[in-house]
């Protein structure tokens, strides 16, 4: 007796083989599948609309001046009465402040995520990388007031000549933001090499150091290699820093004690309002978007193809 | 209810089967006679390694629970035992690995040759260039290539010469049978190889090192049967000059390859024996349910 209303109170309705809402279903579903569709088109469309800008008004500038003048001389003064379109002053402020960004964050950011992955204690680990992340969610402008206020007149102790606006300042400081970048996206790559190789080594009678520079870190190369190159993109695509603290004075020099103008800062400069639209001063803002495009999209692809390599390795 | 399942094993000079009945097992099984060179063999069997009251921890897992044994030198020595048995730490005690990982702690003492391994001063890593080690899964270095891989044990630990080089490689892969496959394409990635080539040029990178025991945690457990069968046939030529110990969770495995087999359940050492004693005379009543498949 007890045992049959129990029974009846936990029997389950049968279901029946035809659906009963299949059109409610489907439509619910239809309208989800676009709206995600949509969503992921949005980022497309906006990414091929600023190429296509970019290139149209690359076209425009390059029917004013030839590619020769762009490529050959070694003046940049647009907005000067006589004007000079040679790319190569920004194109070596650029590349001079980022590269001393590396040189400070390279070392710095590699050897952080060795002792992060390798020597610190889980419990270490876990306080220190997001204390290394949050470095990099400073805002731009405060690093820039940093270089230009705090580093600059530090450097000006040490470097005889050097000048209020400069490019070693921002490049350090530059580096100082990306080492995070460096260190955390390394650990997560040096930290992702299988233990079982570790263990390899040290049955060979392997020692740490050896094990971690002849194993490890050479297994984790294509992940390390990515995250650098990512950072040299971040640091080329560089904006406040180097506008606020670097000058903006486009020169055709490598030294980096006196001001300078990167592509960013230009941007920045002509962006601010002087030019009108549609004029030549104008174009130039697209010309040297385009190439900064141009550069750090490649650097891009480069670590994403890196990226993919290494998670095939391991 | 008879349930009966046969050992298949293959000796030097072909294959035997071994039939073992789970109820009556009395001493019909005298299958394995041991040849005359076999005997003398066994008389002059020596000890390479002794534990004595050996336990091991994980935290407060207590994974080895007071394990005293011989590994007789020159044979090949199987560990066998249900999942979490504790056989993988048993060997990884012997070359002091079971300390590589956090919180793993160890009771007792291992010898090696008479020398306590678990002596104030006895570095490990010193040690583990004597007792070389192959694992369950095979780890190739995937940034060097073949010829890289063999000689990653020398240039670890700073002893390559470099004229010795080519012939050091060409050896190693020889004793591990992977010679002839391979001799083309030394420059490869060790990751291009199959498994099985894989684990044989582990092998031969433990080897290159020249130890003088070689531990296996289950070298063939994620390898197909006819890579198994290439392994297994090495372990035969390999134990002439080297001691081997190896874990296996598979009973026809260890009854093919081994002299002597340890069952191994729940930490605890339940029978040491001459595997065909062990597999035709259990003497524990656990043993016999376990190589008769009644649990595991």
């Amino acid at each position: 007796m007890m045992d049959n209303t129990h029974k009846q109170s936990i029997s389950i309705e049968r279901i029946p083989l035809e659906e009963a809402s299949r059109g409610i279903r489907l439509f619910k579903e239809g309208l989800i599948k676009y709206l995600l569709v949509f969503c992921s088109l949005v980022s497309i469309f906006t990414t091929v609309g600023i190429i296509l800008v970019l290139a149209f008004e690359t076209i425009e500038f390059f029917k004013v001046v030839p590619l020769r003048e762009f490529l050959l001389d070694t003046e940049w003064t647009p907005l000067f009465y006589e004007k000079h379109f040679g790319i190569w002053p920004l194109l070596l402020g650029t590349v001079l402040t980022s590269a001393i960004a590396i040189v400070v964050a390279l070392p710095f950011g590699i050897f952080a995520a060795i002792y992060l992955s390798e020597f610190a204690s889980e419990r270490v680990r876990k306080i220190v990388k997001p204390a290394l992340e949050l470095l990099a969610g400073v805002p731009t402008v405060i690093y820039g007031y940093f270089a230009l206020l705090i580093v600059t007149p530090f450097l000006q102790n040490v470097i005889p000549n050097l000048s209020g606006f400069n490019s070693i300042s921002p490049g350090i400081v530059m580096g100082i933001m990306i080492i995070p970048l460096i260190s955390s996206l390394s650990e997560d790559a040096i930290y992702a090499v299988p233990q079982g190789l570790r263990e390899g080594a040290y049955a060979l009678g392997g020692r740490k150091l050896p094990t971690i520079f002849r194993v490890v870190i050479p297994t984790a190369s294509s992940g390390i290699v990515a995250a650098v190159t990512l950072a040299i993109s971040r640091a080329l695509g560089e904006t406040m820093i180097v506008t606020i603290a670097a000058g903006q004075q486009p020169r055709f020099t490598l030294d980096p004690r006196v001001p300078i103008e990167t592509m960013t800062a230009f941007i920045v400069q002509v962006g601010l309002g002087d030019a009108p639209t549609g004029t030549l001063e104008y174009k130039t803002l697209f010309v040297v978007g385009s190439m900064l495009f141009l550069m750090t999209f490649v650097m891009n692809m480069w670590s994403q193809r890196l990226k993919g390599r290494f998670q095939q390795e391991i | 209810m008879e349930s009966r399942f046969i050992l298949e094993t293959k000796c030097k000079r072909g294959y035997k089967y071994i039939e073992i009945a789970s109820e009556g097992i009395s001493g019909n099984f005298n299958l394995f006679k041991a040849g005359k060179v076999e005997e003398q063999r066994l008389s002059s069997r020596k000890t390479k390694f002794r534990t004595e009251g050996l336990s091991a921890w994980f935290g407060s897992h207590q994974a080895l629970n007071n394990i005293s044994m011989k590994i007789l030198k020159n044979e090949v020595n199987a560990i066998i035992g249900p999942s979490g048995c504790g056989k993988s730490t048993f060997i990884r005690c012997l070359n002091r690995m079971h300390e590589v990982v956090p919180g793993a702690r160890v009771y007792g003492h291992v010898y090696l040759d008479e020398k306590d391994l678990y002596e104030d001063g006895i570095d490990p890593v010193l040690l583990r260039r004597r007792v070389g080690m192959v694992f369950q899964k095979p780890n190739p270095f995937p940034s060097m290539n073949i010829r890289e891989n063999v000689l990653s044990g020398l240039k670890l630990t700073h002893r390559l010469k470099k004229d010795e080089a080519d012939e050091i490689v060409e050896s190693a892969l020889q004793q591990a049978a992977l010679w002839d496959e391979v001799k083309e394409r030394l420059n490869k990635p060790g990751t291009s190889l199959s498994g099985g080539q894989q684990q044989r040029l582990c092998i031969a990178r433990s080897l290159a090192v020249n130890p003088e025991v070689l531990l296996m945690d289950e070298p063939c457990s994620a390898l197909d049967p006819v890579a198994t069968v290439r392994i297994e046939d090495l372990l035969h030529k390999l134990k002439e000059q080297y001691t081997i110990v190896i874990v296996t969770h598979s009973m026809s495995q260890a009854a093919r390859v081994s002299d002597q087999t340890a069952f191994l359940l729940m930490g605890e050492l339940i029978e040491v024996e001459q595997t065909n004693n062990l597999f035709t005379h259990p003497r524990d009543k656990r043993t016999e349910d376990y190589i008769t498949g009644k649990f595991g």
